[in-house]
């Protein structure tokens, strides 16, 4: 088993013909190591689902070779099929059947010998916690749930190749957890070999060799630590006592010296440019009381490195006019007792919580918590089954138009019309919000510039690249100057560069007063919330500032837990509980 | 067929059928449309000319018009009204309150008497052709009856333009029900066996289940024919709960033999299958299939295949379309089998004309059906 389980060589992949034509992988050479968990790492439209497809043989190379276990794909594709094991992004579950049929299903197609499968699914069902669920069907499961389903499946016959595109994403973090000890299991009892794709860069430290992907080339490959090796003494991270860790990174992030900063608890973590020495005296002028440690360097840093850091600051924020607040009694945002079911499903439970001016408020959980139809109710989408919202002052879902200006809102998709030019979006979007002759024409010149849009103007938003999308949703979102914005997963798949420019344009309208929501299932960007709530199965497990929040995971192992350990304990906890 | 194949085959079938117990809209599609057609069909629709109202204008009564008009209130076919002027009952026929006329002039008995032809005048309501057709002839039927009956009275013979013995065969009672209702069989096994199918293969793409099917080692032949069979077995269901209502609650004969029966209905559903499966191939999205399904076998079945409208009696370019209509053979077939009895040559040119767009529909399905995703 010397042989690598899979060799690419310069294979090329396009999509559309012409002038359309969008290369998907351009040049991509790789060899997968025998007996090792690779990840595949890179954001959206990097081409990791491309490259996993070409893989088993479910699309034709336009270029290039690769064989899988030794076979070429292109002259034996079924054999290919055959001998692999491929979990989709979409999971290949089938929603009308249970949990058991499901695994007969792959079980039968396997050609799993029947005498053999008893003692195989109860192995599966232990690694998958599912024992108790075999008789539900499998629509009726949660999102890990369904994940770990997913993977049983694959897992029915032990492939010598396991293919798995983007398991963990929206996934909680213990269904997360649950998930890499199942494919660290296969490896070690199986000597499987496991291709992984995610955008999670976190997860890129539990791989034994990463290839990194961005747009459609391979940016790197080799051991995370290689990675993160070449930043040895860059990397660091900054605490002070009298500002809080936002602003302190939105100030850090502009310094000459450093190539990017991100919060980290309540520190913030910074990487250096090469030969900069921080100090803490001289780091941030006016504030001489920093407190600078030097800090292992991180996968992520490695990654950000490469792409050329967080590029001083200038994340094409455009100047935002403080906003003036409405009148009315209470918090912008208040929520009572809410609750939704649906059928005799209940998707939000007894749901409590205020906004207070200006702040950046969080709602923090994996896919499925609740968090998508709290906020359908909050922006008056949805009716309620009991409880109170109030938005404003007003209820939406009976406000008037003039209280309904005074919201923005970003859905998840970013709801832009594909087919028309940036400029006509955005005209769109100022019109649908009542504005006319020249002060349409100036906030639409605002957003182009502001946004740095205008080279695009002419571009269908069909077009644009993922994060020139978010920032055009963003701008359609703010045309009308509104002083609450909601924001549903908006940093859901965006590469990291884009995720921190994203931060920094958040940051900038709560400091000019606007009341932001904000809904995600990125742990670590709870830290960029003044506070937030957590939510699971629907409910809130616990509210407060991330500090509040992470103190409650402290132990005396672990003295400064990260979100993502806080989430896990109020998980246990809850469990323990019930 | 070796061990492998026949588990991943058992496979497949078994979840195809816990699907369909689980989805109420193939077994609606299955059972409940069956019954929904019958009755539109059976009770609703109905091509026979039945309580015509008629409007009768007669300018100078006689005994000799009292006898024709009275021989109209006899018939199932006429529901006669009087009109006291033409004028009166031309605007009745334009406010459709009648859907014709028959106008007795003044001289209708000289002329009866002189021996020259026509004395009366109809005028049709022709907004519905077919039904302005069969008005028109059961008024010249009526006319022709009484005229005979008129001369035998007075001992004479009467010089009759044409006299015309009439014998209807295999309908004797010229209920359209009973040749709508096998047709409707072929309509039924149309739906089930093309737009079903066309949906479910259509759904594994849209869910994204396919792209996991085709990483194992299931092959496209094995994943079609255990798509075929469990819709076949669906499709033959219907076919026979829609046979056993026709023949038990809605009394249309059956004259063939139910081997014919089976054999016929098995091979159109194999073509059904075949182009519902070629649908969903090329579409791979439910609502494109369902639409498409519904456009290019669902409504050719229904205006196409002679069901409804004549074949003979479409324009010649529109008759040689109709041999791509896979219905078209089965609506034949069965409308032989159920009013006839088993009329061979007819029933072997067709399941020929069926067996030919088989073998073509599943060379280009092989063609079209590979394990890849572009």
């Amino acid at each position: 088993m010397s042989q690598p389980a899979l060799i690419l060589r310069d294979v090329h992949k396009c999509f559309g013909e012409g002038e359309h034509a969008r290369c998907a992988l351009d040049g991509v050479n790789i060899e997968v190591a025998p007996g090792s968990v690779t990840g595949l790492i890179g954001p959206d439209g990097a081409g990791k689902t491309t490259l996993m497809r070409l893989c088993c043989g479910l699309l034709k190379l336009d270029g290039g070779s690769i064989q899988t276990l030794g076979m070429d794909v292109a002259d034996q594709p079924a054999a290919v099929q055959a001998a692999v094991g491929y979990m989709p992004q979409r999971f290949g579950l089938y929603e009308d059947l249970s949990v058991q049929e499901n695994l007969d299903l792959y079980a039968d197609l396997q050609g799993v010998p029947v005498q053999e499968r008893p003692a195989r699914y109860t192995r599966l069902m232990e690694m998958t916690k599912l024992a108790p669920f075999t008789s539900r069907l499998a629509g009726k499961l949660s999102g890990g749930m369904k994940q770990k389903l997913g993977l049983a499946c694959a897992l029915v016959r032990p492939p010598r190749l396991l293919l798995l595109d983007e398991p963990t994403v929206g996934v909680d973090p213990v269904s997360r957890r649950e998930l890499w000890e199942i494919v660290y299991s296969q490896v070690r009892e199986a000597g499987m070999n496991v291709l992984l794709s995610t955008a999670y860069l976190d997860e890129a430290e539990r791989c034994d060799q990463v290839i990194l992907l961005h747009k459609g080339r391979v940016l790197g490959q080799a051991s995370p630590d290689r990675f993160s090796q070449g930043l040895k003494g860059r990397t660091w991270e900054v605490s002070a006592q009298d500002i809080r860790p936002r602003r302190l990174q939105a100030d850090l992030v502009k310094q000459a010296g450093i190539s990017d900063a991100i919060i980290n608890g309540d520190r913030v973590r910074i990487i250096t440019r090469e030969g900069f020495e921080p100090d803490a005296a001289s780091l941030l002028p006016g504030h001489p009381g920093l407190h600078v440690e030097a800090v292992p360097p991180r996968f992520e840093d490695a990654f950000i490195d490469r792409l050329g850091g967080a590029g001083e600051g200038r994340h094409a924020t455009p100047a935002i006019g403080q906003v003036a607040a409405g009148e009315y009694p209470g918090d912008p945002i208040e929520v009572e007792q809410l609750e939704r079911g649906f059928g005799d499903f209940v998707a939000v439970k007894k749901v409590s919580f205020s906004v207070k001016r200006g702040e950046i408020f969080g709602l923090l959980g994996a896919n499925g918590a609740g968090k998508t139809t709290t906020f359908r109710m909050l922006c008056g989408l949805l009716p309620l089954s009991s409880g109170r919202v109030s938005v404003a002052g007003h209820d939406l879902r009976t406000a008037s138009a003039q209280a309904r200006s005074r919201i923005g809102y970003m859905a998840q998709k970013f709801s832009l019309y594909a087919n028309l030019t940036v400029a006509q979006n955005l005209e769109f979007f100022s019109a649908a919000y009542n504005l006319r002759g020249s002060h349409q024409r100036g906030r639409i010149q605002w957003a182009l510039q502001g946004f740095e849009l205008e080279p695009y103007a002419g571009t269908n938003a069909g077009t644009l690249p993922l994060g020139y999308k978010q920032r055009l949703a963003f701008a359609a979102a703010l045309m009308h100057e509104p002083e609450i914005l909601f924001l549903d997963e908006p940093t859901s798949g965006v590469d990291p560069l884009a995720r921190r420019e994203f931060w920094a344009r958040t940051n900038a309208l709560a400091e000019a007063g606007v009341t932001v929501l904000v809904t995600t299932h990125f742990m670590e960007e709870a830290d960029y919330c003044d506070r937030l709530v957590i939510m699971a199965e629907g409910a809130v497990l616990a509210e407060g500032s991330p500090h509040e929040i992470r103190t409650l995971a402290r132990t005396p192992e672990n003295p400064r837990p990260r979100m993502e350990d806080a989430f896990i304990g109020l998980i246990q906890s809850r469990e323990k509980a019930a | 067929m070796n061990r492998l194949t026949r588990m991943r085959l058992k496979g497949m079938i078994r979840k195809e059928w816990l699907q369909i117990l689980r989805d109420p809209s193939s077994i609606a599609i299955a059972f409940l449309m069956p019954v929904l057609l019958l009755f539109l069909f059976g009770y609703g629709v109905s091509l026979d000319a039945k309580d015509i109202p008629l409007g009768f204008v007669i300018d100078s009564p006689d005994s000799n018009t009292a006898s024709f008009r009275a021989s109209f209130d006899h018939s199932d076919f006429f529901r006669p009204e009087d009109f006291a002027s033409i004028q009166a009952a031309q605007q009745a026929l334009a406010q459709r309150r009648i859907d014709g006329i028959v106008w007795l002039r003044s001289n209708f008995s000289s002329l009866l008497l002189s021996g020259q032809e026509a004395p009366i005048a109809v005028r049709v309501n022709a907004v519905d052709a077919n039904q302005a057709r069969i008005t028109q002839g059961y008024i010249q039927g009526a006319w022709l009856a009484w005229l005979g009956q008129y001369a035998r009275s007075q001992g004479r013979q009467l010089p009759l333009p044409v006299s015309m013995e009439q014998r209807v065969w295999f309908n004797a009672a010229l209920i359209s029900r009973h040749y709508l209702v096998p047709g409707l069989v072929a309509i039924i096994m149309t739906l089930t066996g093309s737009l079903l199918t066309a949906m479910v293969v259509a759904r594994e793409w849209e869910r994204g289940t396919m792209e996991a099917l085709m990483v194992t080692p299931l092959n496209m032949k094995e994943m079609l024919v255990g798509k075929l069979i469990p819709y076949f077995i669906l499709g033959m269901g219907g076919m026979l709960f829609t046979v056993a209502l026709a023949v038990w609650q809605f009394d249309v004969p059956f004259r063939g033999s139910f081997a014919a029966l089976m054999g016929a209905s098995a091979l159109f559903m194999l073509v059904a299958l075949a182009l519902g499966l070629l649908i969903s191939i090329v579409s791979r999205n439910q609502f494109v299939a369902g639409q498409v399904a519904i456009i290019i076998t669902f409504l050719p079945a229904f205006i196409l295949s002679g069901f409804i409208f004549d074949i003979n009696s479409m324009p010649a370019p529109i008759q040689v379309v109709t041999h791509v209509v896979p219905a078209r053979y089965l609506v034949s077939i069965l409308q032989s089998l159920f009013l006839a009895g088993d009329v061979w040559p007819v029933y072997w040119a067709n399941m020929g004309g069926m067996a030919i767009l088989l073998v073509v529909l599943t060379a280009v399905v092989r063609h079209k059906a590979y394990k890849r995703l572009d």
